[in-house]
């Protein structure tokens, strides 16, 4: 096969690097729009957040450092309904959204306090009103009956929910592929090459054109923003995640540390750690995730546990999300975060769109977004 | 509940006779048994339903890998019958479905 062939065969209107839940979104949202859209990802080797996180749809305190964040991550919770619609609709597979509002506990006032703090300054930041309540213990068991004595309060958000995050990679996937899209395991991109305002991705398995590119590789974003003249100094923070039996029914709201699924599996998690890129799991951080979910929830104490993983969060040095256009090479895109789940729908909606049409919904504010913020 | 006979002890070592109930029944095991053995054996079909569709289930891989041997031992929800050797007295039912927690309350 000469190389011209292979080229032609391998092209594509738009380029996504990067298969797990941003790249997907994104992937999805162009496809929508009549784009041939082609995600090249690594394959089962990858470091991949989107399989190993906890499912949150979440709002409450998103973006306390801000506003743009929180207002993308509120419109994105807004939009979920819809995308988990489409998604039922299209595939069958139910994703179990449920956006009933959801709780971040806390043990002591003093932390309660702090968590109420923050709010309060966000409802200062956002005139167009910040939804959110203190309950104490007394109204937080009128909620959660099961709430354990020893917990001081709680804030409740209205717009959190959650979501199951391995239907949502399966339902993304076939109604990508559903739609025409092309999802492609070639091994690492090794190289990005900007050629005659087009680009030309190396892989394992040969070459591929493309006229845009977006660059949804998590950590992998490190290596090849620069490729493409944009700054993307993302690193590893790995959380650990303890899963219990299914147990009947007794946490109709997700909490920050502790959810129960709709088949009735209780996941516990939020660890935050500097580890590299260790995925592996530890018996201390592990018993302190299971400390903190039997004082919310001493029944939890008779329970058996079944798995615990660790996985890597893709953070970036303020924790907010990028979103930029290569000036250097127009058409290159890169997009991340730390929260993609709850940022689905903004990434398949106005996301997809302001890189699709190239010109961005005026409700978000996506300079702010710039990974040039992180040079000195 | 009638004994099912394509599980047949084979003749060992004399060992003493326990006597436990499944589901209500009483049945004579011997020593040294799991409780996943003893139920096979009793005929009780199916031990356990699942927590999402409700389907039945029974042991399967008899070593403690599989999980599908569930049943309810002396009152301790959700425990493998084949990890569990039998005792006298014991009581065993049918794990229906998710289990329960919280005691009384729920
Ligand atoms: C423990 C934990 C809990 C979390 N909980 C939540 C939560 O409750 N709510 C929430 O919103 N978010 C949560 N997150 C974050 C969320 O999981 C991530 O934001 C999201 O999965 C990021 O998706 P991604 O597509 O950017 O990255 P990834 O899922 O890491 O995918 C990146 C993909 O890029 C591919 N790739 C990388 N380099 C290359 C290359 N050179 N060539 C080709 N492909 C490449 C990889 O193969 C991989 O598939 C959590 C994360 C963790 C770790
Ligand atoms: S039968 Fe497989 S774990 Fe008991």
């Amino acid at each position: 096969m000469t190389e011209s062939v292979r080229l032609n065969r391998g092209s594509s209107d738009v380029a996504v690097i990067g298969g797990g839940l941003v790249g997907l979104c994104i992937a999805l949202g162009i496809q929508k729009q009549g784009q041939q859209v082609t995600v090249y990802d690594e394959g089962d080797v990858a470091l991949r957040a989107s399989r190993g996180n906890f499912g949150l749809v979440w709002v409450q305190g998103k973006g306390d450092n801000l506003p743009e964040y929180a207002r993308i991550t509120r419109l994105s919770a807004q939009l979920w309904a819809g995308l988990a619609d489409d998604l039922t609709q299209h595939t069958g597979i139910d994703i179990q959204l449920q956006q009933r509002g959801g709780l971040f506990v806390c043990l002591s006032e003093s932390e309660l306090q702090k968590r109420q703090v923050i709010l309060e300054q966000m409802a200062i930041e956002h005139p167009e009103g910040y939804p959110y309540e203190v309950l104490d213990l007394q109204q937080l068991r009128e909620m959660i009956p099961d709430i354990g004595p020893e917990v001081a309060g709680a804030t409740w958000g209205p717009e959190d929910g959650h979501v199951n995050p391995l239907y949502l990679m399966r339902a993304l996937v076939a109604r990508f592929e559903s739609l025409g899209g092309k999802l492609v395991n070639a091994g690492r991109v090794s190289n990005i090459i900007p050629q005659q305002g087009q680009f030309v991705l190396q892989t394992e398995q040969g070459d591929f054109s493309c006229n845009k590119v977006v660059l949804a590789a998590g950590l992998g974003n490190k290596e090849l923003g620069p490729m493409v003249g944009i700054d993307a100094p993302v690193f590893p923070n790995r959380g650990q995640v303890l899963i219990a039996e299914r147990v009947r029914p007794f946490l109709h709201y997700p909490t920050g540390h502790v959810r129960q699924t709709e088949e009735g599996t209780v996941q516990c998690g939020d660890s935050k750690e500097d580890v590299g890129f260790d995925t592996g799991t530890t018996t201390e951080v592990l018993a302190q995730i299971a400390q903190r979910a039997t004082t919310m929830f001493p029944l939890l104490k008779e329970v058996n546990l079944i798995r615990s993983w660790g996985a890597l969060r893709i953070m970036t040095p303020d924790g907010n999300p990028i979103y930029q256009q290569s000036k250097q090479y127009p058409g290159a895109y890169l997009v991340t975060c730390h929260s993609g789940v709850t940022l689905a729908a903004a990434h398949a909606g106005p996301i997809a769109d302001w890189i699709s049409t190239g010109s961005a919904d005026s409700a978000i504010d996506l300079e702010k977004f710039h990974g040039s913020r992180f040079q000195l | 509940m009638a004994a099912d006979f394509s599980f047949n002890r084979l003749p060992c070592n004399e060992r003493a006779e326990v006597e436990i109930t499944i589901e209500g029944h009483k049945v004579i095991a011997l020593e040294g048994e799991t409780v996943a053995a003893a139920v096979m054996h009793s005929g009780l079909r199916p031990t356990r339903t699942t927590a999402v569709s409700g389907t039945g289930r029974a042991p399967y891989c008899m070593m403690g890998v599989c999980f599908e041997c569930l049943m309810n031992i002396d009152g301790k929800p959700n425990t493998q019958a084949c990890m569990t050797e039998v005792s006298e007295g014991m009581v065993i039912t049918v794990q229906q479905g998710a289990r329960e927690i919280g005691g009384d309350r729920l």
